[in-house]
């Protein structure tokens, strides 16, 4: 029987400090759906998708109600499309992306992940087709989400796909302009991509994955917030004992809900995510967190530390508590979706340079940073490219979601709605990249790559 | 598959036995429980069957909020097995 504290206590995380599953997010291969007819193709991935995930939001919603935790999003992640599309003769992938629009609404998730391609070394031909649709698909599609990796510590960095990116992230900002760029909110460049990865923009189901998989992310920044409270001027283990403690309650409750959903999904359970993802609401907020530590403000000197406690603390006491532990896993920085995040850059406590710096001991990288619509696509290319240097020196995964908002600069803001938030435009530099990224061609894979 | 009831709030007469008489009215088989009051408020954790209870689980929820709305507590109704997932190992 449990004691009445313990009771009170998980009711606590759920009701004052935003305790969530974020997301349950089911990966459904989409391999054998290829034909040369790309209408073909479309319809043979709406009907597979809205076969698979038939039942996901009906089970999500039963789940939390006999929990009694809020389950926020349910979602989809399917096979990089530039796979699934790769036979088709058709050109552009856009009939595509709108199949998996279609197909989500259909079944009632949030998102659908995957117009996705993996050119870590070199395109071929179906991902050069998908990368060239990325701009149009998302100026179409309310819910399709796309990422693109271009390297990895094994490969080393496609520069070539660094380029191109750049442009493409200005190519969807301008598409979507009437709508402050939302498109970018859609898209992220990987270094290191994971393959079973539950959150947006960057889910996908890896050409490792089985026919279709339950992978659940979990939350909590506002449960660690209020724990902390309780140790303050405690030395530094203490404060990652306390975060481990915390992280490893927060992901057993994800386990049970990653389980139980597979279960009556009648689908495989792939991994827990423990992630502490923000979101704009007051108490969710990850630089909130870093200020408890001790920080005046998020992105002054002291940062980068305590992030990386906080990331390492995190991911121990997750690890403990489910039996697959995969995904991103660590503490997510984004900073429209983070009201602490917002504050900071306000204040004028954290800039590009500093969300750099943390993006080498955070779980990804540049997330969700809104920047002046007059930013080169060199620029942006030359901020994925050093993004991508972190992730592969360091042997993680790190991304880049800016999203370039048209005709606004340093000092205005940007409202993107939901779960995605808000934020003030930030600053960057003006010094220019140009020749470099003009250069093109592979960065070697590093010496740490030849580990056999 | 068994629930837990958590009832917080401002004391009063009368909160066990209405809270008892709504889970007996759909065979719903209690279990134990464990009351105390903290600084004027009532709190309870119930432990129930429902097993053979007479309806379903979102139902027994909207019983139980219009009850707590009427008695003036917080009544929440889940399964047993998050709090046994993030209480026992």
């Amino acid at each position: 029987m449990f004691e009445i504290k313990d009771v009170l206590e998980t009711n606590r995380m759920i009701t004052e400090n935003n305790l969530d599953v974020r997301t349950i997010t089911m990966g459904i291969s989409l391999r054998d759906c290829a034909h040369p007819d790309i209408k073909v193709t479309a319809q043979k991935i709406y009907d597979k998708i809205t076969k698979k995930a038939e039942n996901l939001v009906k089970v999500g919603q039963e789940l939390e109600t006999e929990l009694g935790v809020p389950i926020i999003n349910k979602r989809v992640s399917v096979t990089p499309i530039a796979i699934v599309g790769e036979s088709c003769e058709a050109q552009s992938f856009v009939p595509l992306a709108k199949a998996l629009d279609d197909a989500g609404k259909t079944v009632g998730v949030d998102f659908v992940g995957g117009f996705s391609a993996l050119v870590d070394k070199g395109y071929t031909n179906g991902d050069r087709r998908l990368i060239a649709s990325i701009p149009e698909a998302l100026a179409e599609t309310q819910i399709v989400c796309s990422s693109v990796s271009v390297g990895s510590t094994k490969c080393g960095i496609n520069m070539d796909a660094v380029a191109e990116m750049g442009r493409i992230v200005k190519q969807t900002a301008d598409l979507t302009a009437d709508r402050d760029a939302i498109g970018c909110a859609k898209l992220v460049i990987f270094c290191n991509a994971v393959q079973d990865n539950p959150f947006m923009a960057g889910a996908f189901h890896g050409v490792t994955e089985p026919e279709s998989v339950i992978n659940v992310g979990v939350s909590g920044p506002g449960v660690v917030k209020h724990a902390l409270e309780a140790v303050r001027g405690a030395d530094v283990g203490t404060v990652a004992e306390t975060i481990k403690k915390t992280a490893f309650k927060i992901t057993r409750v994800g386990q049970l809900v990653a389980q139980e959903a597979a279960r009556r999904l009648n689908t495989q359970f792939g991994i827990i995510d423990l992630s502490l993802a923000p979101t704009p609401a007051v108490g969710d907020s990850v630089a909130h967190i870093l200020e408890e530590i001790g920080l005046e403000s998020t992105g002054g000197p002291g940062t980068t530390a305590a992030l990386a406690m906080l990331n390492d603390a995190v991911k121990k006491g997750g690890l403990m508590a489910s039996s697959y532990v995969g995904g991103l896993s660590g503490a997510f920085i984004p900073v429209s979706e983070d009201a602490g995040m917002i504050a900071a850059v306000e204040r004028g406590s954290l800039t590009l340079e500093k969300l750099e710096a943390m993006t080498c001991v955070c779980s990804v990288g540049l997330d969700m940073i809104a920047v002046p619509g007059d930013i080169t696509a060199q620029t942006i290319s030359a901020i994925i490219a050093d993004e991508a240097a972190i992730g592969m020196i360091n042997n993680k995964t790190t991304a880049v979601r800016l999203v370039p908002v048209p005709g606004k600069n340093v000092g205005d803001r940007v409202e993107f709605g939901g779960l995605l938030g808000y934020a003030p435009i930030i600053g960057v530099s003006k010094f220019k990249p140009d020749a470099f990224i003009a250069r093109g061609g592979r960065i070697p894979a590093p010496v740490r790559s030849l580990t056999n | 598959m068994r629930i837990v009831l958590t009832i917080v709030g401002k004391d009063r007469v009368g909160i066990i036995a209405r809270v008892s008489n709504l889970l007996a009215e759909h065979n719903i088989n209690i279990l134990n429980i464990n009351q105390n009051i903290m600084d004027g408020f009532f709190n309870m954790v119930l432990i129930a069957n429902m097993q053979n209870a007479d309806v379903q689980l979102d139902k027994v929820k909207a019983a139980f909020n219009a009850l707590g709305e009427e008695l003036g507590v917080d009544i929440r109704v889940q399964s047993e097995d998050i709090f046994t997932a993030m209480h026992r190992i």
